[in-house]
């Protein structure tokens, strides 16, 4: 696979170059790059899953060495493995549980999330998967814990595994490439859409009369703030420029085309104006385990500010953005430092860039970050595609979103998207894939109940 | 009476570094922080008693502190008495920091006009504190050698005595009892040094009403009885003013007036009447700031140059110096400060009384059509506020048997006295205090580009201590830019970056060097936009932050926020990035009427992200800053 290999290393020195701008971009190229390293993957005839998420791994190790600092590729690429499993896990049940599907997810209502009177079938499934997959594997996701992925075999016999599988060899193999490359396709789609399903949110947010402020430029925001435009709530917005690239200048502008008062100010006034603001609304580039964001450089200036004077400090994160590390990570303590020439003229400078002290050192530095890190308890609310949430939450719902990865968004929206794939005809593979999401608490009902109307329907 | 303040005093008899003990200081941050707190207290010595030595050793370093013993005391009188007439041990390093503009003449940076303006206009004013004028330089060393003694006996002393005879449950030891009684003696001595004052007769009025207000500052007046040049002759006057201000509830009346408001259309159109230059209003007005003058920058200049003939009543000297503030040439409050007085000084040479006119009237007049020009031109700064004050009650308390040439040899006087002791000696006093707050391997951070800043900075390399420095910078004025350049050139070792970049940078900051344009009364810091933000993110930090601002610049108003006051500059700075022609995302939008751009030139720092203030008085904390408001006020305006 020669083309997939020249698109990965173009890919890998755009990565190194920083030539792709912004999280979403980068998501959304990661995933398609991704996915057509699924498709170009030989499946051997048996552990397909296997292969997959070697090919995988693989290629996201490098993409994730080439901008460490890109956290978005790392989420992505820790979703397609999760994908790659979860679909695998699926077509496993599926062919044990055959098509008595109505008492399985009766009996995973019952189970819910309290796991203890399973456990010792979930032990029994986990030795059994262990067979099915080589070790080794079973710990490469390491972010999603255990018990959250042993329990979807628990309802089923481990026993009965070894039979069905040599039984459904022939359907899975290609199977299994399918799925997860529609999988992909939904979790690419889910990324682009995100800023709709973010703007939807507006007008919740967002009330007459109201001055907010921004700093720097984000889609996300942008989309918000337009969103809440066109339901005729008519407000005013701060824009910060965000030195030292300047994108509040391209955000006022894109404000002031769409009609909305807007007042561009500098940075330095962030504080000065920040007592006469109702909401501070900003994007991420992403979002900790624990809930701190790591952001432009210049918002955590402007969360302390918003703290002083109880404004609601506002994140507005696509899905994408969760990551599940915490800050301490290596990683993320790699700030990206950008050129000096940003900041000072070459020409001006030249003189004292190159003065050396008797070290030899030079006496002029200049530091030029390019993200800041945002406490968790100066955030007040994330908004992100699945609704508004607290910080502290972000680390479960990092949970739900990598075990629902699979495809079901949480939302309306995407539940009626899969409707219509059932609707087609799908039915079996839809409904196992529903039994992944059963075990996680509050949405089981929700999720049941619609899956029951499917099943009328 | 405030009580903590007596609390306080019981809880540290000794000495007292009001510096880091703000009593509005957060509790976590003495309990959280205290290693960093003790360092600062104590620069250089570990045990207090030496910090006690260290101090006294150098008194005209002193910090406010409690006064030491009876006999201690009279020995710093006489220490002072001493250093009165030889004034060089205040200025042993004068002339070395005096240097520094004029090596970088050759700068090609629009600041360095300014400091040439102060270094040539005024060429005794800077190392001719000595040789020049000998009678200003004993003065200038009285004030600030004699002060900070004096405000400890107003905070420690007079308040104190009372309530501990309120309390005598508390216990209190031997020695501050006798420290209480000493205290009672210094007074009785100050009311013995003004009964002699008084008897003397140069001075009935303000020792009268000295005697109504407790008087504080008694030390100083009796050691300057130079100060008053217009000696025997006043009765008239003095009478007047003590008339003016003998009643207590006179003083209700100091309260500042309040400002021009711009959204008041009527007052606005009579101002435009009077304007001399012609202002064009700026076509996208920021609502929150309709109070605030919001004209069109860059318009007035030439308008303004073809006028110069024809504007017969602005002196030529006050016109250059309006048209180098409306160019931005001029800018930092001392350099604007200076520049105007040395062309009021100008004006004043060349003024002749018309007929049938007082030159008191009619110079004040003349005087305030200036500062009106002077406003058209940039609104004023709390500094040059208080200074015209001055001027204003300098010429008010003019004797009317004085002549007309002895009356504007006494105004030049009293002006060059205002720049040297007011300005540059005390800068020289700030740095002599901050300098004692920076130790080897401290990172010391500072935004924008303060005068007092830069010279602790390059004193304190001077001195070879081992520091370096981060220079925050932020749009549109990036003044932080010729400061990073002057300090490289002297070999400090710097860092810069942007305002933006200040919480990334202060993980490694140990402390915060902050010039200000003024400090409020309510302890408020009125400064360049964004050193809020700088004080903020160094307070969440725990970095303790250090403003230096001349006490001349303090003021009694009181402001809360940065919107009801503040100034605003061309709007057009914003849409453009200097030296970045790839930004141009706003061309041919700033004129759509819902783009607004605002360039604000001040913000308003809360006292509580201060650690401490930097004054020609001492260091204070920002709750003391109303204390030094009315010293100085005494001091400057009432004499």
């Amino acid at each position: 696979m020669p083309d997939t290999q020249a698109l990965v290393n173009d890919f890998i020195s755009k990565l190194k170059k920083r030539k792709i701008e912004g999280s979403q971009a980068t998501a959304k190229q990661t995933a398609e790059l991704l996915r057509s390293v699924i498709s170009q993957t030989r499946v051997p005839y048996t552990n397909q899953a296997a292969a997959l998420i070697q090919s995988v791994k693989a290629v996201g190790e490098r993409l994730i060495a080439a901008n460490p600092v890109e956290l978005a590729v790392g989420n992505v690429v820790r979703r397609v493995l999760h994908i790659i499993r979860e679909e695998d896990l699926s077509l496993t049940t599926a062919a044990m549980a055959g098509l008595n599907l109505s008492a399985v997810s009766d009996d995973e209502d019952d189970a819910d999330r309290d796991n203890q009177p399973v456990l010792s079938a979930a032990a029994i499934a986990a030795a059994s998967r262990s067979t099915l997959r080589p070790p080794s594997l079973q710990t490469l996701l390491e972010d999603v814990p255990d018990s959250a992925a042993i329990p979807h075999t628990s309802s089923s016999g481990g026993d009965s595994e070894g039979k069905s599988k040599s039984a459904d060899k022939s359907s899975r193999s290609r199977k299994l490439k399918h799925d997860v490359i529609e999988a992909v396709n939904e979790l690419i789609q889910d990324i682009s859409t995100c800023h709709e399903q973010i703007a939807e949110q507006a007008v919740e947010h967002i009330h007459q009369n109201e001055v907010i402020l921004t700093l720097g430029s984000s889609r996300t925001v942008l989309e918000f703030l337009c969103a809440a435009k066109e339901k005729k709530r008519s407000f005013r917005v701060f824009v910060s420029e965000g030195a030292p690239r300047y994108q509040g200048h391209l955000l006022a502008k894109e404000l002031v085309m769409r009609g909305l008062q807007t007042t561009l100010i500098t940075d330095s006034a962030v504080f000065a104006m920040i007592s006469r603001v109702n909401m501070v609304i900003v994007g991420a580039h992403a979002v900790m385990a624990n809930g701190g964001v790591i952001a432009p450089v210049g918002l955590n200036m402007v969360a302390l500010a918003a703290q002083k004077h109880a404004v609601p400090f506002v994140v507005l994160a696509g899905s994408h953005k969760l990551c599940p590390l915490y800050p301490h990570h290596p990683e993320v303590l790699l700030n990206e430092l950008r050129s000096p020439s940003e900041l000072l003229d070459f020409g001006e400078f030249s003189d004292c860039l190159d003065f050396g002290s008797g070290i030899g050192a030079p006496l002029l530095h200049v530091v030029n970050p390019t993200f800041d890190y945002v406490q968790p308890k100066l955030v007040s609310l994330f908004i992100t595609d699945t609704g508004g949430h607290n910080p502290s939450y972000i680390g479960e719902m990092y949970r739900l979103f990598v075990v629902s990865a699979c495809g079901e968004g949480m939302n309306f929206k995407s539940e009626i998207m899969r409707t219509n794939c059932i609707a087609e005809g799908n039915f079996v593979k839809s409904s196992i894939r529903m039994r992944g999401i059963n075990f996680f608490g509050k949405l089981e009902d929700r999720k049941s109940q619609f899956f029951c109307g499917c099943g009328e329907m | 009476m405030d009580p903590r303040r007596s609390a306080r005093t019981v809880s540290d008899p000794k000495v007292r570094q009001v510096g880091f003990f703000t009593p509005a200081a957060p509790p976590e941050r003495s309990c959280s922080d205290p290693p960093r707190q003790q360092d600062l207290i104590q620069p250089q010595s570990p045990s207090s008693t030496q910090v006690n030595d260290h101090f006294r050793s150098g008194d005209s370093l002193s910090p406010v502190m409690i006064p030491p013993p009876p006999h201690h005391h009279s020995d710093t009188l006489h220490r002072t008495a001493l250093q009165v007439t030889s004034p060089k041990t205040a200025f042993s390093y004068s002339a070395r920091t005096v240097t520094i503009p004029t090596e970088n003449d050759d700068v090609p940076s629009s600041l360095s006009p300014s400091r040439k303006v102060v270094a040539v206009k005024s060429p005794s004013s800077y190392p001719g504190v000595r040789a020049s004028s000998v009678p200003a330089s004993e003065l200038t060393t009285v004030s600030v050698v004699n002060l900070p003694p004096g405000i400890s006996e107003k905070a420690g002393g007079g308040a104190s005595v009372e309530v501990q005879n309120d309390r005598p449950v508390r216990s209190k030891s031997l020695k501050e009892k006798t420290s209480k009684a000493e205290r009672r003696a210094m007074q009785e001595a100050q009311r013995a040094a003004k009964a002699a004052a008084k008897a003397e007769g140069t001075k009935a009025s303000s020792a009268a009403t000295k005697v109504v207000t407790s008087a504080n500052t008694k030390p100083s007046k009796a050691a300057k009885p130079s100060s008053q040049k217009n000696d025997g002759s006043q009765f008239a006057a003095s009478e007047k003013k003590v008339g003016d201000r003998a009643p207590e509830k006179d003083r209700k009346k100091d309260a500042p007036h309040p400002r021009m408001q711009y959204d008041d259309t009527s007052r606005v159109e009579k101002a435009k009447k009077r304007a001399v230059v012609k202002q064009t209003e700026v076509r996208n007005r920021v609502e929150l700031f309709r109070h605030l003058p919001q004209y069109e920058h860059g318009t007035q200049l030439p308008d303004l140059e073809t006028k110069f003939f024809e504007l017969d009543p602005m002196h030529p000297a006050v016109y250059k110096v309006g048209l180098q503030y409306l160019s931005g040439d001029i800018r930092g409050g001392n350099a604007r400060c200076i520049a105007m007085f040395q062309a009021f000084k100008e004006a004043i040479k060349d003024y002749s009384t018309p007929p049938e006119k007082t030159l008191i009237r009619d110079l004040t007049a003349r005087i305030s059509s200036y500062v009106s020009f002077l406003i058209e031109c940039r609104p004023l700064s709390v500094s040059m506020g208080n200074a015209i004050k001055f001027l204003k009650n300098q010429i008010a308390k003019l004797p009317l048997a004085l002549s007309e040439s002895e009356a504007k040899a006494t105004l030049v006087s009293d002006i060059d006295r205002f720049i040297n002791e007011k300005i540059i000696v005390a800068e020289k006093v700030i740095v002599k205090h901050a300098v004692t707050k920076i130790r080897d391997g401290d990172v010391l951070l500072t935004y924008g580009a303060s005068s007092a800043v830069e010279m602790i900075l390059l004193h304190a390399h001077e001195l070879g201590k081992q520091f370096r420095v981060v220079v925050v910078d932020s749009r549109p004025k990036l003044e932080g830019q010729l400061l990073l350049r002057r300090l490289v050139r002297k070999g400090l070792s710097c860092t810069y970056t942007h305002v933006n970049a200040v919480s990334c940078i202060m993980q490694e900051v140990t402390r915060v060097f902050l010039g200000a344009s003024s400090v409020l009364s309510n302890g408020t810091v009125y400064s360049r936009v964004g050193t809020a933000c700088v004080a903020m993110v160094a307070h969440a930090f725990r970095v303790p932050v250090l403003v230096c601002c001349e006490a001349y610049k303090f003021h009694e108003r009181v402001q809360l926020d940065s919107i009801c006051f503040n100034e605003l500059g061309n709007p057009d700075a914003i849409s453009k990035v200097h030296g970045r022609e790839d930004i141009n995302y706003l061309d041919g939008f700033v004129n759509r009427e819902n783009l607004q751009l605002l360039n604000l030139v001040y913000d308003a720092t809360p006292s509580d992200y201060v650690s401490m203030i930097i004054t020609d008085y001492g260091m204070i904390p920002p709750t003391s800053v109303p204390v030094i408001v009315r010293e100085y006020r005494r001091e400057h305006l009432w004499s």
